[in-house]
C-alpha cells in the first residue's frame, strides 16, 4: 500500500481533540504514518521542556500493538484506579479500502478507463478518510495522556515517547487473550453483584446513574449516526457514478457526427458533469460528518466506558470495604485478627477513599471536558456543513447559470 | 419515355421545328406548364439553390442578352452559362451522367405530361395565369426562350446550340417532340394533370415567386425586392413543402408507369433510376432540412397547455378505476373554447395511443408512448388502502400520463388528430377496448408485437443512406447510455430515501441522548440539533422526490421514447424489406417472361407482361413508400431531438433548482444552529 503522509494535508481537522495540547511542557503529535500490510507505522513527535526527558524533540516509530501495550499497563497499575483512564485507540481498519482495492483490481480489465479511473479516486479518497482516523485516535490517545498531570508522569508512558528502537512489545498470547476475555466476563458479573451495594455518596448514584442512561444512548445515537453518515456516502456514490454515466453520454454525443445538431442535448449532459464535483462536495459532507459527529459519538461511547469502568473500580472498592468491615465485625465478634481486619478494613477505606476522591475530581473533569469537545465539535461540523452548502449552491448557481444561457 | 432517355436525336431537329410553330400559337401556355413542371419535379433536389438559378440568370440574360439575343443569337449559347452552370449541376446531372439508362421520372414524366396541357386542357389554373407573366415565364426557365417568349424570329439553329449545351432544355423539348404522340391520347393524362393542379396548388408562393421574379425583371428592374423577399419566405416554409413535393413526385411518377406501359424496354432503365433519385433526394435534401429544422428553433411554439389533476378513485373494488381531470387551456383556433376539462381514466390514455398508433405509426410518426399498465401498482389502489405506496403511484401516473399528453399534442401532427381533439374536448369518449393488460387483444397484440420482433431479425437491411445510419447507431447508444443513467438515478433515489429515514432516526436518538445529558446548554444544543436533523430529513425526502419526479421520471420516458424512435426505425425497415420484396418477385416475374419467350409461347406471354407491370407499379409504389416514411423518420426524429434537448436543459435546470433549494435550506438550518451550538458551555 501507498504511504501517504499526513503532512501533505494541509487542512488537518482533528476529529477529538480539544486543546489537549495546552500545556506546552509536553506536546506530542502524529506526523506521519505508514501503512505496510496490516500494520501501520505511526511517527509519534515529541515537543517537550519536561527534564525528564533527555531531548526536547524526538519522534519515534509506533505500531498499533505498542499504544494497546501503553493502555493495558496503565490500566494494570492499582495507582491509576482512581482515574478515568484515556479509552485505548481502535485497531485500524483498513478493510472497507482493501475490499474495495481488491475490486479494482479483479475489474480493472473490464472497467472503462474513466470508470476506472473514477473509482481509483473514489477509493484513494476513501483510504486517505480512513487513515487520517486512524492517526487522529491514536494522537488523541497520547495527548489525553500528555495533559494528564498524572499518566503524563507516568513511566512507560515516556518510554513509549522516547525509546528511539522498535518497541517490539511481545503480542498477547491466546492463553493471555482468553485470560482478558474471562477476567472482563469476571467483572461484567461483579459489576451485577456489587449494584447492589448501596451507594454512600450521592454524587456517585447520581453519576452512576447518569453514565449508565448516557451510554446507552450514546452507543444507540453513534449507531444510527454511523447509518446515517454510511447512506449519505452512498448518496455522494451516487453522484458520483451518475456524473461518470453523464461523461460518457456527454462523449458519446459528442463523438456523433451530427455534431451540430446534438450539440445541445451533449451540452446539457456536459454541464452536468458539475454533479462531479458535486458529489465531492457531498463525499466530504459525509465525511465531515462521519469525522465530526460519528467520531465524537463513538469516542465518548469509549471515554464513557472508561468512566464507567472507574466508578466499577469504586464500586469493587466500596465492596472490599463493605467486606472488610463485616471481616472486621466477624474478628471482633470471634476475638482473632482484630488487628489484621482492622488494617484491612482501614486499607480498603483509605483505598476507597481515594478513588472516591480522584474519582470525583476525574468525573467532573470528564464532563467538562465532554461538553468542550461536543462543542467544539457541533461547532465545527456546522461550520463545515455551511461550508459544504454554500459551496453546493454556487456551484448549481453556476450550472443553472449555464444551462440558461445556453 | 425511355426512348427519349436513349437519346435519339434524328427525330429531333425534325420534330422540332414544327413543334415550334405549334407553341408559337400558344407557345406562352405550353412553357409556363413546362416551366411549372420542371420546378415542381425538381425542387426537392433544389430547396436551396432555387433563388441563385432564378435569380443570378435573369441580370445577364435579361439586361443585355435580351437585346443581343435577337440580334445574335451565337451570344446566347454562351450568356446563359453562368447561370446554367447550377442548372447543369443540380438539373441536367444526372441525367448527363445517367442519360443513356435513366429516364428519371420526376423530370421527365411531369414534363411530356405537363406540355400535353395546353393541347388537351387549357383551362387549367395552371395555365390561367396573367399573360404579362406568361410571356416572361419561359424566361426564367432555360433563358433561352426569350427569344421564342417574345417570339421573336427564332432561328432553329440556337435551339440546336442549346441543346447541345444543356440536356435541361432537351428534355422538355424532347418530351414535346414525342410524348403527345402516344400517350397523350390515352387515358392517363387527365389524370396526371389533375394531380399537377392540385400540387400546383398546395404551393403557389415557390411558383409565383419566381414568376413574378422574372415577370418583372423583365419589363422594369427595380420590382426585385417584394420578389427576393418573397422568395426567401418561401425558403423558411420548406419544410413543409418538401413533405408537399415529394407526395406530389410520388403521385406524378406513380402514374408514370401507366404511360410506360406500352414501352416495354424502358423497364431497365426505370428500375434503376429510382435507386439514383433515391441517393439524390435522399442525401441532399437532409442537410438542407436539418440546417432548415435546425433555424427553426422553437418557432413552432403554440400556445396549448395540458394539466392532468384530480385523480380520483371511481366505483369499488376490481371494476374500480382512475379517472383524472384533464384541463386544456389554449389560444388554438382549432379548439372550440380557450379552456375546457374533461374526464379521462386511465384506459383512455391508453385508447388514444393505441389510436393514433394504428394510423400514424407506418407514417413514421414517432407517436409517445403512454405511461406503462401496472397491475400491481393498480390491485393496491382499487385494494383502497390508503398508504404512502399508493398514493406515491397514483401521483407517479398522473404525472406520467401529464407529460404524456404533453408530448402528443406538441407533435405537430398528431396534434392535427381528429382523436386528440376529440380526446382532450369531448364529454364523453366511448370506452376504449383492448387496452386491458390481460384481455384477448391484449395477447394478440403481444403475438404481434413478437413476430414483429423476429422479422426485425430477419431483415438484413443494407442501409444506404449515412444519415440514417449513424442516427440509428446514435439511437441505441443514446438508449444504453439513458438506461444505465437510469439505474444510477434509481440508486440515487433509494440512497437518498434510506438517508431521509436514517437521519429521521438518528434525530430521534439524538433527542434521546439530549434528553438525558446532564449539561443543560449540551442538553439543548442536543435537542436543537435533534430538530435540525428532522428538518434536513424532511428535505432528503423531498429532494428525493425530486431526483425521482424531475430526473429519473425524464430518463425513463425518454428510454421509453427512444423505443417509440427505434419502432420509427423499424417502420421504415419494413417499408424497405416491402419495396426489396417486390423488386424480387419482380426479377422473378422477368425472368418468367424470359423464359416464355425463349419456349416461345406467346398466350401467356401476355399474361406475363401484364404481371411484369402490375409489379413495376408496385415496387415504384413501395420504393415511393419507403422514401415518404423515411422523409417522415428524418423530419421527426430531428424534431423530437429538438424537442428532447431542450425538454432535457428544462427538466435539468428545475432539478438542479430543486438541489439548489434543498442546499439553501441546509445552509438555514445550520446557521440557526450554530449560535445554539456556540452557546454550549
Amino acid at each position: 500500500m501507498t504511504s501517504i503522509s499526513e503532512d501533505s494535508d494541509k487542512e488537518k481537522v482533528r476529529s477529538v481533540s480539544v486543546d489537549l495540547n495546552h500545556d506546552a511542557s509536553l506536546l506530542i503529535d502524529i506526523p506521519d504514518a505508514l501503512c505496510e500490510r496490516d500494520k501501520v507505522k505511526f511517527t509519534v513527535h515529541t515537543k517537550t521542556t519536561l527534564s525528564s526527558f533527555q531531548k526536547p524533540d524526538f519522534s519515534v516509530p509506533r505500531q498499533h500493538e505498542d499504544f494497546l501495550w501503553l493502555h493495558d499497563t496503565i490500566v494494570e497499575t492499582e495507582d491509576y484506579a482512581g482515574l478515568i483512564i484515556p479509552p485505548a485507540p481502535p485497531k485500524p481498519d483498513f478493510e472497507g479500502p482493501r475490499e474495495k482495492m481488491h475490486k479494482l483490481g479483479e475489474g480493472e480489465s473490464s472497467m472503462t478507463k474513466e470508470e476506472y479511473a473514477k473509482m481509483k479516486q473514489e477509493l484513494e479518497a476513501e483510504y486517505l478518510a480512513v487513515f487520517k482516523k486512524t492517526v487522529q485516535v491514536h494522537e488523541v490517545f497520547l495527548q489525553r495522556l500528555s495533559s494528564h498531570p498524572v499518566f503524563s508522569k507516568d513511566r512507560n508512558f515516556q518510554i513509549f515517547l522516547e525509546y528511539d528502537q522498535d518497541l517490539t512489545v511481545r503480542r498477547k498470547n491466546a492463553k493471555e487473550m482468553f485470560g482478558g476475555f474471562f477476567k472482563n466476563m469476571v467483572k461484567t458479573a461483579d459489576e451485577v453483584l456489587i449494584s447492589g451495594v448501596k451507594e454512600v455518596d450521592e454524587f456517585f448514584e447520581q453519576e452512576k446513574t447518569f453514565l449508565l442512561d448516557y451510554s446507552g444512548k450514546i452507543k444507540d445515537a453513534t449507531a444510527k449516526a454511523e447509518k446515517m453518515t454510511r447512506s449519505h456516502k452512498n448518496v455522494a456514490d451516487d453522484y458520483n457514478h451518475i456524473s461518470g454515466a453523464l461523461n460518457s453520454t456527454a462523449a458519446d454525443n459528442n463523438n456523433s457526427a451530427f455534431k451540430k445538431h446534438l450539440e445541445k442535448c451533449a451540452d446539457v449532459f456536459e454541464k452536468l458533469r458539475h454533479l462531479c464535483v458535486l458529489q465531492k462536495v457531498e463525499d466530504r459532507v459525509a465525511s465531515d460528518q462521519e469525522l465530526k459527529l460519528t467520531e465524537l459519538l463513538r469516542y465518548y461511547t469509549r471515554d464513557i466506558q472508561a468512566a464507567k469502568d472507574l466508578l466499577y473500580r469504586r464500586a469493587r472498592a466500596l465492596a472490599d470495604y463493605e467486606n472488610s468491615n463485616k471481616a472486621l465485625d466477624k474478628a471482633r465478634l470471634k476475638g482473632k485478627d482484630i488487628a489484621q481486619a482492622e488494617e484491612n478494613q482501614k486499607q480498603c477505606l483509605q483505598k476507597f477513599d481515594k478513588l472516591s476522591e480522584s474519582g470525583r475530581k476525574e468525573l467532573t473533569s470528564f464532563k467538562a471536558r465532554r461538553v468542550v469537545a461536543f462543542r467544539k465539535n457541533l461547532v465545527e461540523m456546522t461550520e463545515l456543513e455551511i461550508k459544504h452548502a454554500k459551496n453546493s449552491v454556487s456551484l448549481l448557481q453556476g450550472s443553472i447559470e449555464m444551462l440558461k444561457s445556453n | 419515355m425511355a426512348a427519349s432517355s436513349e437519346r435519339s436525336p434524328p427525330p429531333f431537329p425534325d420534330s422540332e421545328e414544327p413543334e415550334l410553330l405549334e407553341d408559337s400559337d400558344e407557345g406562352a401556355d405550353a412553357f409556363t406548364g413546362t416551366s411549372i413542371s420542371e420546378m415542381d419535379s425538381l425542387s426537392p433536389d433544389t430547396t436551396g439553390p432555387p433563388k441563385d438559378i432564378f435569380n443570378e440568370p435573369p441580370e445577364d440574360i435579361f439586361s443585355d442578352p435580351l437585346s443581343e439575343i435577337n440580334s445574335e443569337p451565337q451570344k446566347n449559347v454562351k450568356i446563359p452559362s453562368p447561370g446554367s452552370d447550377e442548372a447543369v449541376d443540380l438539373f441536367s446531372d444526372p441525367l448527363d451522367d445517367e442519360a443513356d439508362v435513366i429516364s428519371s421520372p420526376e423530370v421527365q414524366n411531369p414534363v411530356p405530361d405537363l406540355l400535353k396541357e395546353p393541347v388537351e386542357a387549357p383551362k387549367s389554373d395552371v395555365i390561367s395565369e396573367p399573360p404579362s407573366d406568361l410571356s416572361s415565364k419561359p424566361v426564367h426557365k432555360n433563358a433561352f426562350d426569350p427569344p421564342k417568349g417574345a417570339k421573336t424570329a427564332v432561328s432553329a439553329e440556337l435551339f440546336d446550340d442549346d441543346d447541345e449545351e444543356e440536356d435541361l432544355f432537351n428534355e422538355p423539348l424532347k418530351g414535346v417532340t414525342k410524348k403527345p404522340q402516344p400517350s397523350a391520347v390515352s387515358g392517363p393524362p387527365v389524370n396526371v394533370f389533375t394531380e399537377v393542379k392540385s400540387e400546383v396548388k398546395v404551393k403557389p408562393q415557390v411558383k409565383d415567386d419566381p414568376t413574378d421574379l422574372f415577370a418583372e425583371e423583365a419589363v422594369t428592374a427595380p420590382a426585385t425586392k417584394p420578389s427576393v423577399s418573397s422568395s426567401s419566405r418561401t425558403n423558411g416554409v420548406h419544410s413543409e413543402e418538401q413533405d408537399i413535393f415529394s407526395e406530389a413526385t410520388v403521385e406524378l411518377s406513380l402514374d408514370s408507369p401507366r404511360n410506360d406501359r406500352k414501352k416495354k424496354d424502358a423497364v431497365k432503365p426505370s428500375v434503376s433510376a429510382p435507386a439514383a433519385s433515391v441517393a439524390s433526394s435522399s442525401s441532399k435534401p437532409p442537410s438542407k432540412t436539418l440546417e432548415e429544422l435546425e433555424e427553426e428553433e422553437s418557432e413552432d411554439k403554440f400556445d396549448l397547455n395540458i394539466s392532468v389533476t384530480n385523480p380520483e378513485k371511481v366505483g369499488d373494488g376490481m371494476n374500480a378505476y382512475m379517472a383524472y381531470k384533464v384541463s386544456t387551456q389554449t389560444s388554438l383556433t382549432m379548439f372550440r373554447s380557450k379552456t375546457f376539462t374533461v374526464r379521462r381514466r386511465f384506459s383512455d390514455f391508453l385508447g388514444l395511443y393505441e389510436k393514433l398508433s394504428e394510423k400514424h405509426s407506418q407514417n413514421g410518426y414517432i407517436i409517445p408512448p403512454p405511461p406503462e399498465k401496472s397491475i400491481l401498482g393498480m390491485t393496491k389502489v382499487k385494494v383502497g388502502k390508503e398508504d404512502p405506496s399508493s398514493a406515491e403511484f397514483v401521483e407517479r401516473r398522473r404525472a406520467a400520463l401529464e407529460r404524456y399528453l404533453q408530448r402528443v399534442v406538441s407533435h405537430p401532427s398528431l396534434l392535427q388528430d381528429p382523436d386528440v381533439r376529440e380526446f382532450l374536448e369531448k364529454e364523453e369518449l366511448p370506452r376504449a377496448v383492448g387496452t386491458q393488460a390481460l384481455s384477448g387483444a391484449g395477447f394478440l397484440k403481444m403475438l404481434n408485437k413478437a413476430t414483429d420482433a423476429v422479422s426485425k431479425m430477419t431483415i438484413k437491411m443494407n442501409e444506404q443512406d449515412v444519415w440514417f445510419d449513424e442516427k440509428i447507431q446514435d439511437v441505441e447508444n443514446e438508449e444504453q447510455q439513458l438506461r444505465k443513467l437510469h439505474v444510477m438515478v434509481e440508486s440515487l433515489v433509494n440512497h437518498r430515501k434510506e438517508l431521509s429515514g436514517n437521519t429521521a432516526v438518528f434525530a430521534k436518538s439524538v433527542a434521546m441522548l439530549g434528553s438525558s445529558e446532564d449539561n443543560t446548554a449540551l442538553s439543548r444544543a442536543l435537542s436543537q440539533l435533534a430538530e435540525v436533523e428532522d428538518r434536513i430529513e424532511q428535505l432528503h425526502q423531498d429532494q428525493a422526490a425530486n431526483d425521482f419526479f424531475t430526473f429519473s421520471e425524464l430518463l425513463a420516458d425518454y428510454i421509453r421514447l427512444l423505443g417509440a424512435v427505434r419502432g420509427c426505425f423499424d417502420q421504415r425497415m419494413k417499408a424497405w424489406q416491402r419495396w426489396q420484396d417486390a423488386e424480387n418477385m419482380l426479377q422473378k416475374k422477368r425472368e418468367a417472361e424470359a423464359k416464355l419467350l425463349w419456349a416461345n409461347k406467346p398466350d401467356k406471354l401476355q399474361q406475363a407482361k401484364d404481371e411484369i407491370t402490375e409489379w413495376e407499379a408496385k415496387v415504384t409504389q413501395f420504393e415511393r413508400d419507403f422514401e415518404r416514411i423515411s422523409a417522415t423518420v428524418q423530419k421527426d426524429v430531428i424534431r423530437f431531438d429538438k424537442e428532447k434537448a431542450r425538454d432535457f436543459k428544462r427538466q435539468i435546470i428545475k432539478y438542479l433548482e430543486s438541489l439548489l433549494h434543498s442546499q439553501q435550506q441546509l445552509i438555514k438550518y445550520w446557521e440557526a444552529f450554530l449560535p445554539e451550538a456556540k452557546a454550549i458551555a
